[in-house]
């Protein structure tokens, strides 16, 4: 059920992000307000809400892909633990290039 | 009920595909969207949404994670006891998740 719920708040925030890109097509001052809305206490409180349901969808996910798709090597057949992990050091090393190229094409 | 059987694979790939793109790439963005930028960590203008392979990335990451709500929340409902209003709950679910791609095609190209 928990699960239900996270994609709830990850579709609601995929829509807000979309809101505001479509901001763009008034103009950046337009895009900018926008931003700077989203600094108030109620919107600040949704997106921590949000991001605990995104970051337990990511955890449960790999938990799940872990046992979904085994992973041999040779005729050993890997943890889930070690799955999972590697999982999250991809998530990681991803979220860091999303971030890095973020801030090398932002204006 | 052929054409059901038909184009659930699709619907399931696009559920898992969606789960993906969910599960790696949206929790940054929340950070950047949803704290960075309101709280003035980094400032922005909005330029890089011109360049269009981040308005294809964009795609990919607003659109998927829509199926994977669809599909999932199809069978949840279903489960759920609505299964008598099964052709309804497909049309909002899947159709939701059509409507939110074009949306999202419309936005990225006008932008």
């Amino acid at each position: 059920m928990l699960r239900e719920l996270s994609s709830v708040f990850i579709a609601l925030f995929l829509v807000v992000y979309l809101v505001q890109i479509y901001q763009l097509t008034k103009g950046p001052d337009a895009y900018i307000a926008f931003t700077q809305k989203l600094s108030s206490p109620g919107w600040i409180l949704f997106h921590v809400v949000v991001l605990l349901f995104a970051l337990y969808h990511s955890v449960t996910w790999f938990q799940s892909s872990a046992v979904v798709l085994p992973v041999r090597l040779g005729d050993r057949l890997v943890s889930r633990q070690t799955v999972t992990a590697l999982h999250i050091v991809a998530w990681v090393i991803i979220s860091l290039a999303v971030l890095i190229l973020f801030l090398a094409l932002k204006g | 009920m052929t054409t059901e059987k038909t184009t659930e694979p699709l619907w399931w790939g696009l559920f898992s595909a969606g789960g993906v793109v969910a599960a790696f790439l949206v929790p940054i963005h929340i950070v950047l969207v949803g704290f960075a930028l309101p709280l003035g960590w980094i400032s922005d203008s909005g330029a890089l949404y011109r360049i269009w392979w981040v308005k294809l990335y964009l795609f990919i990451l607003i659109v998927l994670p829509l199926y994977h709500w669809g599909h999932r929340h199809y069978f949840a409902l279903n489960h759920m006891g609505l299964k008598s209003m099964s052709k309804l709950l497909a049309v909002l679910c899947y159709g939701g998740a059509i409507i939110g791609t074009a949306v999202t095609a419309w936005i990225l190209l006008k932008v």
